[in-house]
Protein backbone atom coordinates (compact mmCIF):
# COMPACT_ATOMS: atom_id res chain seq x y z
CA UNK A 1 0.00 0.00 0.00
CA UNK A 2 1.07 3.74 -0.11
CA UNK A 3 4.15 4.52 2.32
CA UNK A 4 3.72 7.51 4.04
CA UNK A 5 7.29 8.70 3.17
CA UNK A 6 5.98 9.90 -0.14
CA UNK A 7 5.67 13.68 0.47
CA UNK A 8 2.67 14.99 -0.78
CA UNK A 9 3.03 17.65 -3.45
CA UNK A 10 0.73 20.81 -3.46
CA UNK A 11 -2.98 20.11 -4.58
CA UNK A 12 -2.87 22.43 -7.75
CA UNK A 13 -3.57 20.73 -10.97
CA UNK A 14 -4.85 22.14 -13.62
CA UNK A 15 -7.79 20.68 -16.77
CA UNK A 16 -8.61 21.61 -20.01
CA UNK A 17 -5.13 23.50 -20.84
CA UNK A 18 -3.96 22.73 -24.11
CA UNK A 19 -1.10 20.30 -23.37
CA UNK A 20 -4.26 18.16 -21.79
CA UNK A 21 -6.00 18.18 -24.93
CA UNK A 22 -3.72 17.85 -27.08
CA UNK A 23 -2.36 15.02 -25.31
CA UNK A 24 -4.73 13.25 -25.62
CA UNK A 25 -4.61 13.10 -29.27
CA UNK A 26 -1.00 12.08 -28.87
CA UNK A 27 -2.50 8.77 -27.41
CA UNK A 28 -4.92 8.39 -29.77
CA UNK A 29 -2.00 8.37 -32.79
CA UNK A 30 -1.07 5.54 -35.05
CA UNK A 31 -4.90 4.22 -34.34
CA UNK A 32 -8.21 3.67 -35.89
CA UNK A 33 -11.09 6.41 -34.73
CA UNK A 34 -14.72 4.26 -35.88
CA UNK A 35 -17.67 5.71 -35.88
CA UNK A 36 -20.98 3.76 -33.91
CA UNK A 37 -24.33 4.14 -33.69
CA UNK A 38 -24.88 1.58 -31.00
CA UNK A 39 -23.86 0.02 -28.37
CA UNK A 40 -23.48 -3.07 -29.72
CA UNK A 41 -21.87 -1.49 -32.19
CA UNK A 42 -19.28 0.29 -29.84
CA UNK A 43 -18.64 -3.32 -28.41
CA UNK A 44 -17.51 -4.39 -31.46
CA UNK A 45 -15.29 -1.71 -32.30
CA UNK A 46 -13.72 -1.91 -28.83
CA UNK A 47 -12.89 -5.51 -29.25
CA UNK A 48 -11.59 -5.20 -33.00
CA UNK A 49 -8.99 -2.62 -31.48
CA UNK A 50 -10.23 0.87 -31.88
CA UNK A 51 -8.52 3.26 -29.63
CA UNK A 52 -11.78 5.50 -29.62
CA UNK A 53 -15.40 5.70 -30.82
CA UNK A 54 -17.57 8.24 -32.77
CA UNK A 55 -20.82 8.04 -31.26
CA UNK A 56 -23.68 8.66 -33.80
CA UNK A 57 -27.34 8.44 -34.96
CA UNK A 58 -26.47 7.50 -38.41
CA UNK A 59 -23.26 6.96 -40.45
CA UNK A 60 -22.29 9.24 -42.77
CA UNK A 61 -23.29 7.13 -45.86
CA UNK A 62 -26.83 7.22 -44.15
CA UNK A 63 -26.91 11.07 -43.82
CA UNK A 64 -26.26 11.43 -47.47
CA UNK A 65 -28.58 9.15 -48.61
CA UNK A 66 -31.45 9.97 -46.18
CA UNK A 67 -30.60 13.97 -46.79
CA UNK A 68 -32.45 16.23 -44.26
CA UNK A 69 -30.84 18.25 -41.61
CA UNK A 70 -28.33 16.43 -40.08
CA UNK A 71 -27.32 17.15 -36.04
CA UNK A 72 -26.04 16.10 -33.06
CA UNK A 73 -27.17 12.58 -31.34
CA UNK A 74 -29.74 12.00 -28.67
CA UNK A 75 -28.12 12.38 -25.65
CA UNK A 76 -29.31 9.32 -24.38
CA UNK A 77 -27.50 7.00 -26.79
CA UNK A 78 -24.13 8.92 -26.73
CA UNK A 79 -24.53 8.14 -22.90
CA UNK A 80 -25.39 4.28 -23.93
CA UNK A 81 -22.43 4.27 -25.71
CA UNK A 82 -19.65 5.90 -23.35
CA UNK A 83 -21.44 3.49 -20.68
CA UNK A 84 -20.40 0.35 -23.01
CA UNK A 85 -17.09 0.96 -23.49
CA UNK A 86 -13.42 2.01 -21.84
CA UNK A 87 -11.96 3.94 -24.91
CA UNK A 88 -12.48 7.33 -25.18
CA UNK A 89 -15.81 8.53 -26.75
CA UNK A 90 -15.88 11.03 -29.64
CA UNK A 91 -18.91 12.59 -30.48
CA UNK A 92 -20.29 15.53 -33.23
CA UNK A 93 -21.36 19.02 -32.83
CA UNK A 94 -22.75 21.30 -35.89
CA UNK A 95 -20.44 23.53 -37.83
CA UNK A 96 -20.77 26.47 -35.07
CA UNK A 97 -23.29 25.00 -32.65
CA UNK A 98 -22.13 26.18 -29.53
CA UNK A 99 -24.79 25.13 -27.66
CA UNK A 100 -24.70 21.46 -29.17
CA UNK A 101 -20.71 21.74 -27.95
CA UNK A 102 -22.04 22.79 -24.50
CA UNK A 103 -24.21 20.13 -23.94
CA UNK A 104 -21.82 17.21 -25.45
CA UNK A 105 -19.29 18.46 -22.60
CA UNK A 106 -22.18 18.22 -20.01
CA UNK A 107 -22.56 14.47 -21.12
CA UNK A 108 -18.71 14.09 -20.44
CA UNK A 109 -17.64 13.14 -24.18
CA UNK A 110 -13.65 12.67 -24.24
CA UNK A 111 -13.90 14.83 -27.79
CA UNK A 112 -15.96 16.62 -29.78
CA UNK A 113 -15.95 16.61 -33.43
CA UNK A 114 -17.25 20.14 -34.88
CA UNK A 115 -18.30 18.50 -38.42
CA UNK A 116 -18.82 19.17 -41.21
CA UNK A 117 -20.51 15.53 -41.77
CA UNK A 118 -23.65 17.77 -40.00
CA UNK A 119 -25.49 20.15 -41.46
CA UNK A 120 -23.79 23.61 -40.49
CA UNK A 121 -25.58 26.03 -38.16
CA UNK A 122 -23.00 29.22 -38.13
CA UNK A 123 -22.33 29.93 -41.96
CA UNK A 124 -19.51 32.47 -40.61
CA UNK A 125 -18.23 31.55 -37.50
CA UNK A 126 -16.81 28.04 -36.12
CA UNK A 127 -17.20 27.71 -32.44
CA UNK A 128 -14.82 29.38 -30.05
CA UNK A 129 -13.39 25.95 -28.59
CA UNK A 130 -11.04 27.96 -26.08
CA UNK A 131 -14.15 28.30 -24.77
CA UNK A 132 -14.61 24.79 -23.77
CA UNK A 133 -12.50 22.58 -21.14
CA UNK A 134 -13.42 19.51 -23.83
CA UNK A 135 -10.59 19.17 -26.72
CA UNK A 136 -12.32 19.40 -29.78
CA UNK A 137 -11.31 17.54 -33.38
CA UNK A 138 -11.96 19.33 -36.89
CA UNK A 139 -11.99 18.74 -40.44
CA UNK A 140 -9.74 20.54 -42.82
CA UNK A 141 -8.79 20.22 -46.52
CA UNK A 142 -5.95 22.70 -46.63
CA UNK A 143 -3.11 24.03 -44.12
CA UNK A 144 -4.88 27.06 -44.07
CA UNK A 145 -7.92 25.84 -42.94
CA UNK A 146 -5.86 23.67 -40.02
CA UNK A 147 -4.41 26.68 -38.83
CA UNK A 148 -7.98 28.43 -38.87
CA UNK A 149 -9.06 25.99 -36.88
CA UNK A 150 -6.32 25.22 -34.30
CA UNK A 151 -6.37 29.44 -33.67
CA UNK A 152 -10.14 28.51 -32.58
CA UNK A 153 -8.70 25.76 -30.47
CA UNK A 154 -9.04 22.75 -32.19
CA UNK A 155 -6.92 20.10 -30.27
CA UNK A 156 -6.82 18.09 -33.22
CA UNK A 157 -7.58 18.27 -37.03
CA UNK A 158 -8.33 15.79 -39.00
CA UNK A 159 -8.53 15.85 -42.92
CA UNK A 160 -12.20 16.02 -44.27
CA UNK A 161 -11.81 13.33 -47.21
CA UNK A 162 -15.25 12.99 -48.54
CA UNK A 163 -17.51 10.84 -46.20
CA UNK A 164 -20.04 8.33 -46.26
CA UNK A 165 -18.77 7.80 -50.02
CA UNK A 166 -16.10 4.29 -49.26
CA UNK A 167 -14.01 6.57 -51.77
CA UNK A 168 -10.53 7.67 -50.61
CA UNK A 169 -9.59 9.83 -53.54
CA UNK A 170 -10.57 13.29 -51.88
CA UNK A 171 -8.35 11.73 -48.29
CA UNK A 172 -5.64 11.77 -50.13
CA UNK A 173 -5.88 15.08 -51.89
CA UNK A 174 -6.34 16.53 -48.73
CA UNK A 175 -3.48 14.56 -47.01
CA UNK A 176 -1.23 15.09 -49.64
CA UNK A 177 -2.62 19.50 -49.90
CA UNK A 178 -1.69 19.73 -45.91
CA UNK A 179 1.81 17.68 -46.09
CA UNK A 180 2.58 19.71 -49.50
CA UNK A 181 1.80 23.00 -47.77
CA UNK A 182 3.59 22.52 -45.22
CA UNK A 183 6.99 21.58 -46.81
CA UNK A 184 6.69 24.10 -48.53
CA UNK A 185 6.43 26.36 -45.10
CA UNK A 186 9.86 24.48 -44.32
CA UNK A 187 11.97 25.74 -47.21
CA UNK A 188 10.62 29.66 -46.62
CA UNK A 189 12.60 32.42 -45.73
CA UNK A 190 11.28 34.33 -42.94
CA UNK A 191 10.39 37.70 -45.41
CA UNK A 192 8.59 34.86 -47.19
CA UNK A 193 6.45 33.35 -44.39
CA UNK A 194 4.61 36.68 -43.86
CA UNK A 195 2.93 36.55 -47.48
CA UNK A 196 2.42 32.28 -46.75
CA UNK A 197 0.43 33.66 -43.83
CA UNK A 198 -1.43 36.11 -45.90
CA UNK A 199 -2.46 33.34 -48.42
CA UNK A 200 -3.50 30.47 -46.25
CA UNK A 201 -5.42 33.28 -44.31
CA UNK A 202 -4.03 31.81 -40.88
CA UNK A 203 -2.19 32.93 -37.98
CA UNK A 204 1.50 34.66 -38.47
CA UNK A 205 2.84 32.86 -35.48
CA UNK A 206 0.95 29.28 -36.26
CA UNK A 207 2.74 29.62 -39.80
CA UNK A 208 6.44 30.50 -38.41
CA UNK A 209 5.59 27.49 -35.67
CA UNK A 210 4.55 25.16 -38.43
CA UNK A 211 8.16 26.29 -40.97
CA UNK A 212 10.32 25.54 -37.94
CA UNK A 213 8.83 22.16 -36.57
CA UNK A 214 7.94 20.59 -39.82
CA UNK A 215 4.26 19.73 -38.41
CA UNK A 216 1.23 21.06 -37.56
CA UNK A 217 1.34 21.70 -33.29
CA UNK A 218 -1.76 19.24 -33.21
CA UNK A 219 -2.09 15.79 -33.97
CA UNK A 220 -3.54 15.36 -37.72
CA UNK A 221 -5.60 12.43 -38.74
CA UNK A 222 -6.73 11.27 -41.74
CA UNK A 223 -11.20 10.68 -42.48
CA UNK A 224 -13.18 10.43 -45.07
CA UNK A 225 -13.41 7.59 -47.52
CA UNK A 226 -11.12 4.75 -45.68
CA UNK A 227 -12.70 1.82 -46.80
CA UNK A 228 -10.29 -0.61 -46.42
CA UNK A 229 -6.80 -1.82 -44.89
CA UNK A 230 -4.85 -0.29 -47.85
CA UNK A 231 -6.73 2.72 -47.34
CA UNK A 232 -6.11 3.16 -43.97
CA UNK A 233 -2.22 1.84 -44.63
CA UNK A 234 -1.96 4.57 -47.56
CA UNK A 235 -2.93 7.33 -45.83
CA UNK A 236 -0.13 6.65 -43.04
CA UNK A 237 2.05 6.42 -46.04
CA UNK A 238 1.17 9.61 -46.71
CA UNK A 239 1.78 10.96 -42.90
CA UNK A 240 -1.02 11.11 -41.82
CA UNK A 241 -0.99 9.92 -37.61
CA UNK A 242 -3.94 7.83 -37.73
CA UNK A 243 -7.73 7.04 -39.28
CA UNK A 244 -10.84 7.97 -38.83
CA UNK A 245 -13.54 4.87 -40.12
CA UNK A 246 -16.64 6.06 -40.54
CA UNK A 247 -19.63 4.66 -42.87
CA UNK A 248 -16.73 2.12 -43.93
CA UNK A 249 -16.60 -0.84 -41.22
CA UNK A 250 -20.51 -1.14 -40.48
CA UNK A 251 -21.68 -0.44 -44.09
CA UNK A 252 -19.29 -3.76 -45.23
CA UNK A 253 -20.64 -7.10 -44.92
CA UNK A 254 -17.98 -8.09 -41.93
CA UNK A 255 -18.02 -5.19 -39.80
CA UNK A 256 -15.74 -7.26 -36.68
CA UNK A 257 -13.00 -8.89 -38.82
CA UNK A 258 -12.92 -5.44 -41.64
CA UNK A 259 -12.74 -3.34 -38.19
CA UNK A 260 -9.80 -5.76 -36.88
CA UNK A 261 -7.91 -5.78 -39.98
CA UNK A 262 -7.61 -2.17 -40.74
CA UNK A 263 -5.74 -1.88 -37.24
CA UNK A 264 -3.63 -4.07 -37.70
CA UNK A 265 -2.99 -2.10 -41.63
CA UNK A 266 -3.17 0.90 -39.74
CA UNK A 267 0.41 -0.23 -37.18
CA UNK A 268 1.62 -2.38 -40.03
CA UNK A 269 1.04 0.44 -42.68
CA UNK A 270 4.74 0.07 -44.63
CA UNK A 271 4.68 -3.98 -44.36
CA UNK A 272 2.69 -4.63 -47.49
CA UNK A 273 3.24 -8.70 -46.41
CA UNK A 274 0.49 -7.35 -43.11
CA UNK A 275 -2.03 -5.38 -45.15
CA UNK A 276 -1.68 -8.88 -47.72
CA UNK A 277 -2.93 -10.88 -45.10
CA UNK A 278 -5.71 -9.08 -43.36
CA UNK A 279 -7.13 -7.81 -46.62
CA UNK A 280 -7.74 -12.12 -47.35
CA UNK A 281 -11.47 -13.19 -47.43
CA UNK A 282 -13.42 -9.82 -45.70
CA UNK A 283 -16.28 -10.28 -47.83
CA UNK A 284 -17.96 -6.96 -49.47
CA UNK A 285 -16.54 -3.67 -48.53
CA UNK A 286 -19.28 -0.76 -48.24
CA UNK A 287 -20.90 -0.10 -51.97
CA UNK A 288 -19.19 3.41 -52.10
CA UNK A 289 -20.19 6.28 -54.21
CA UNK A 290 -17.31 8.05 -56.52
CA UNK A 291 -16.35 11.52 -55.63
CA UNK A 292 -16.17 12.38 -59.05
CA UNK A 293 -20.39 11.63 -59.44
CA UNK A 294 -21.24 14.14 -57.07
CA UNK A 295 -22.59 17.50 -57.81
CA UNK A 296 -20.56 19.75 -55.40
CA UNK A 297 -23.62 21.06 -53.51
CA UNK A 298 -23.31 17.37 -52.28
CA UNK A 299 -19.76 17.65 -51.52
CA UNK A 300 -19.57 17.63 -47.37
CA UNK A 301 -15.90 18.59 -47.41
CA UNK A 302 -16.96 22.21 -49.08
CA UNK A 303 -18.73 22.94 -45.91
CA UNK A 304 -16.51 25.07 -43.30
CA UNK A 305 -13.78 27.42 -44.46
CA UNK B 1 9.79 6.73 -49.93
CA UNK B 2 6.95 8.55 -47.88
CA UNK B 3 8.17 6.63 -45.22
CA UNK B 4 11.56 7.58 -44.77
CA UNK B 5 10.86 10.86 -44.11
CA UNK B 6 8.70 9.42 -40.79
CA UNK B 7 11.88 7.53 -39.61
CA UNK B 8 13.62 10.67 -40.14
CA UNK B 9 11.24 12.94 -37.69
CA UNK B 10 12.25 10.08 -35.06
CA UNK B 11 15.93 11.94 -34.96
CA UNK B 12 17.49 9.21 -34.66
CA UNK B 13 19.81 9.27 -37.55
CA UNK B 14 23.64 10.15 -37.57
CA UNK B 15 22.93 9.08 -33.25
CA UNK B 16 26.46 8.05 -32.32
CA UNK B 17 25.82 3.77 -31.58
CA UNK B 18 27.93 4.31 -28.54
CA UNK B 19 24.43 5.18 -26.93
CA UNK B 20 22.32 2.33 -25.06
CA UNK B 21 20.02 0.71 -27.97
CA UNK B 22 17.03 1.19 -26.73
CA UNK B 23 13.57 0.44 -28.12
CA UNK B 24 10.15 1.89 -27.94
CA UNK B 25 7.05 -0.48 -28.57
CA UNK B 26 5.94 0.88 -31.84
CA UNK B 27 2.12 -1.11 -32.00
CA UNK B 28 0.43 2.46 -31.06
CA UNK B 29 0.24 5.76 -29.11
CA UNK B 30 3.03 7.97 -28.61
CA UNK B 31 5.62 6.16 -29.33
CA UNK B 32 7.37 9.15 -31.47
CA UNK B 33 7.92 11.24 -28.29
CA UNK B 34 9.71 8.96 -26.33
CA UNK B 35 12.26 7.85 -29.42
CA UNK B 36 12.78 11.62 -29.45
CA UNK B 37 13.35 11.99 -26.14
CA UNK B 38 15.93 8.92 -25.89
CA UNK B 39 17.83 10.11 -28.88
CA UNK B 40 18.20 13.77 -27.18
CA UNK B 41 19.52 11.88 -24.52
CA UNK B 42 21.56 9.82 -26.62
CA UNK B 43 20.65 6.37 -26.80
CA UNK B 44 20.59 4.24 -29.82
CA UNK B 45 16.65 4.40 -30.50
CA UNK B 46 14.91 1.99 -33.13
CA UNK B 47 10.84 0.81 -32.97
CA UNK B 48 9.23 -2.26 -31.74
CA UNK B 49 6.67 -4.17 -33.49
CA UNK B 50 8.15 -7.54 -34.27
CA UNK B 51 9.73 -10.22 -31.77
CA UNK B 52 12.80 -10.17 -33.72
CA UNK B 53 13.29 -6.32 -33.16
CA UNK B 54 12.70 -6.78 -29.79
CA UNK B 55 16.57 -9.38 -29.57
CA UNK B 56 18.13 -5.83 -30.87
CA UNK B 57 17.54 -3.72 -27.94
CA UNK B 58 19.06 -3.46 -24.40
CA UNK B 59 15.93 -1.34 -22.71
CA UNK B 60 12.48 -0.79 -23.74
CA UNK B 61 9.53 1.83 -23.25
CA UNK B 62 5.94 0.79 -23.71
CA UNK B 63 4.62 4.55 -24.39
CA UNK B 64 0.98 5.74 -23.90
CA UNK B 65 -1.91 4.93 -25.77
CA UNK B 66 -4.32 2.94 -25.66
CA UNK B 67 -3.92 -0.42 -23.50
CA UNK B 68 -6.51 -2.64 -24.97
CA UNK B 69 -5.19 -2.00 -28.61
CA UNK B 70 -1.42 -3.02 -27.47
CA UNK B 71 -2.49 -5.85 -25.73
CA UNK B 72 -4.06 -7.30 -28.85
CA UNK B 73 -1.66 -6.34 -31.32
CA UNK B 74 1.09 -7.68 -29.19
CA UNK B 75 -0.52 -10.69 -28.73
CA UNK B 76 -1.35 -11.02 -32.56
CA UNK B 77 2.28 -10.58 -33.78
CA UNK B 78 3.92 -12.36 -31.50
CA UNK B 79 5.40 -10.03 -28.93
CA UNK B 80 3.55 -10.44 -26.35
CA UNK B 81 5.38 -14.10 -24.79
CA UNK B 82 8.72 -12.71 -26.29
CA UNK B 83 8.07 -9.68 -24.07
CA UNK B 84 7.31 -11.50 -20.91
CA UNK B 85 10.15 -13.67 -21.30
CA UNK B 86 12.58 -10.56 -21.49
CA UNK B 87 10.91 -8.87 -18.77
CA UNK B 88 11.23 -12.17 -16.42
CA UNK B 89 15.22 -12.00 -17.83
CA UNK B 90 15.52 -8.78 -16.61
CA UNK B 91 15.43 -6.45 -19.97
CA UNK B 92 15.09 -2.77 -18.33
CA UNK B 93 11.39 -1.66 -19.40
CA UNK B 94 9.90 1.60 -18.66
CA UNK B 95 5.82 2.15 -19.50
CA UNK B 96 3.94 5.37 -19.39
CA UNK B 97 -0.17 5.64 -18.70
CA UNK B 98 -0.42 2.32 -20.78
CA UNK B 99 2.68 1.02 -20.89
CA UNK B 100 2.31 1.15 -16.71
CA UNK B 101 -0.64 -0.77 -17.30
CA UNK B 102 0.48 -3.77 -19.41
CA UNK B 103 3.72 -3.87 -16.86
CA UNK B 104 1.25 -4.53 -14.06
CA UNK B 105 0.31 -7.51 -12.74
CA UNK B 106 -3.16 -7.30 -11.83
CA UNK B 107 -5.54 -4.45 -14.31
CA UNK B 108 -8.54 -3.08 -12.62
CA UNK B 109 -11.47 -2.17 -14.98
CA UNK B 110 -9.89 -3.98 -17.92
CA UNK B 111 -11.97 -5.21 -20.89
CA UNK B 112 -13.09 -8.56 -21.40
CA UNK B 113 -10.42 -11.18 -22.26
CA UNK B 114 -7.41 -7.83 -21.69
CA UNK B 115 -4.14 -9.03 -20.66
CA UNK B 116 -1.46 -7.31 -19.60
CA UNK B 117 2.61 -8.71 -19.49
CA UNK B 118 3.05 -8.28 -16.04
CA UNK B 119 6.11 -7.89 -14.10
CA UNK B 120 5.31 -4.67 -11.42
CA UNK B 121 3.63 -6.22 -8.25
CA UNK B 122 1.39 -3.80 -8.49
CA UNK B 123 -2.97 -3.74 -8.79
CA UNK B 124 -3.39 -0.83 -11.50
CA UNK B 125 -7.00 0.93 -12.40
CA UNK B 126 -7.49 2.01 -15.72
CA UNK B 127 -9.06 5.51 -16.41
CA UNK B 128 -9.40 6.05 -12.63
CA UNK B 129 -9.34 9.88 -13.16
CA UNK B 130 -12.34 9.19 -15.85
CA UNK B 131 -13.05 11.07 -19.02
CA UNK B 132 -10.98 13.44 -20.53
CA UNK B 133 -13.01 16.12 -19.17
CA UNK B 134 -10.99 15.09 -15.81
CA UNK B 135 -7.43 15.09 -17.26
CA UNK B 136 -5.10 17.41 -15.70
CA UNK B 137 -1.19 18.53 -15.15
CA UNK B 138 0.32 19.03 -11.74
CA UNK B 139 3.82 19.21 -10.29
CA UNK B 140 5.24 16.13 -8.21
CA UNK B 141 7.99 15.91 -5.89
CA UNK B 142 9.63 12.74 -6.76
CA UNK B 143 12.70 11.99 -4.08
CA UNK B 144 14.40 9.72 -6.48
CA UNK B 145 14.90 12.03 -9.36
CA UNK B 146 16.28 14.72 -7.08
CA UNK B 147 15.17 18.26 -6.82
CA UNK B 148 12.61 20.25 -8.35
CA UNK B 149 9.17 19.31 -8.69
CA UNK B 150 8.52 17.11 -11.78
CA UNK B 151 5.46 18.51 -14.12
CA UNK B 152 3.25 15.47 -14.69
CA UNK B 153 0.33 15.37 -17.46
CA UNK B 154 -2.21 12.57 -16.36
CA UNK B 155 -4.15 11.69 -19.68
CA UNK B 156 -7.52 9.28 -18.83
CA UNK B 157 -4.63 7.86 -16.52
CA UNK B 158 -4.47 5.02 -14.55
CA UNK B 159 -3.56 4.57 -10.59
CA UNK B 160 -1.85 2.18 -9.19
CA UNK B 161 -4.40 1.31 -6.31
CA UNK B 162 -1.83 -0.28 -4.16
CA UNK B 163 2.03 -1.95 -3.84
CA UNK B 164 2.70 -5.25 -3.87
CA UNK B 165 5.88 -6.13 -1.35
CA UNK B 166 8.02 -6.73 -4.59
CA UNK B 167 7.48 -2.63 -5.79
CA UNK B 168 8.50 0.48 -4.40
CA UNK B 169 6.35 3.57 -4.86
CA UNK B 170 7.83 6.53 -5.98
CA UNK B 171 5.70 9.33 -6.33
CA UNK B 172 1.96 10.03 -5.22
CA UNK B 173 -0.95 12.85 -5.70
CA UNK B 174 -1.55 14.86 -2.99
CA UNK B 175 -4.46 12.52 -1.58
CA UNK B 176 -2.07 9.75 -1.42
CA UNK B 177 -2.72 7.46 -4.75
CA UNK B 178 0.47 5.96 -6.44
CA UNK B 179 1.25 7.60 -9.27
CA UNK B 180 5.27 5.99 -9.87
CA UNK B 181 6.57 2.84 -8.75
CA UNK B 182 9.58 0.86 -9.13
CA UNK B 183 10.59 -2.40 -9.14
CA UNK B 184 14.25 -3.85 -10.08
CA UNK B 185 14.90 -2.65 -13.62
CA UNK B 186 10.67 -2.15 -14.30
CA UNK B 187 9.38 1.62 -14.57
CA UNK B 188 5.71 2.71 -14.42
CA UNK B 189 4.76 5.64 -14.57
CA UNK B 190 0.32 6.77 -14.48
CA UNK B 191 1.48 10.23 -16.33
CA UNK B 192 3.80 11.30 -19.15
CA UNK B 193 6.94 13.05 -19.11
CA UNK B 194 7.43 12.31 -22.71
CA UNK B 195 5.46 15.52 -23.74
CA UNK B 196 6.47 17.87 -21.23
CA UNK B 197 10.30 18.31 -21.84
CA UNK B 198 10.84 16.54 -18.89
CA UNK B 199 13.64 14.61 -19.36
CA UNK B 200 14.66 12.80 -15.89
CA UNK B 201 12.80 9.63 -15.90
CA UNK B 202 14.24 9.00 -19.10
CA UNK B 203 17.63 9.53 -17.35
CA UNK B 204 16.90 7.41 -14.66
CA UNK B 205 16.13 4.44 -17.13
CA UNK B 206 18.59 4.88 -19.19
CA UNK B 207 20.97 4.27 -16.05
CA UNK B 208 19.08 1.37 -15.55
CA UNK B 209 19.67 0.30 -19.32
CA UNK B 210 23.89 1.37 -18.98
CA UNK B 211 23.78 -0.69 -15.18
CA UNK B 212 22.63 -3.73 -17.09
CA UNK B 213 24.99 -3.62 -19.98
Amino acid sequence: MTESSIPAPAATSLTGSSRVKRGLAEMLKGGVIMDVVTPEQARIAEDAGAVAVMALERVPADIRSQGGVARMSDPDLIEAIIAEVSIPVMAKARIGHFVEAQVLQALDVDYIDESEVLSPADYVNHIDKWAFNTPFVCGATNLGEALRRINEGAAMIRSKGEAGTGDVSEATKHIRQITSEINQLKSMTRDELYVAAKELQAPYDLVLEVAETGKLPVVLFVAGGVATPADAAMMMQLGADGVFVGSGIFKSGNPEQRAAAIVKATTFYDDPSVIADVSRGLGEAMVGINVADLAAPHRLAERGW
Amino acid sequence: MTTNLRSESLGTEGQASAGPRVGVLALQGDFREHAHVLSRLGAHVSLVRRPEELDAVDGLVIPGGESTVMDKLARAYGLAEPLKAAIADGLPVYGTCAGLILLADTVLDAIAGQQSLGGLDVVVRRNAFGSQNQSFETDLDIPALGDGPVHAVFIRGPVVESVGPAATPLSALADGRVVAVEQGNLLGTSFHPEITGEYRFHEYFLGKVRDRR
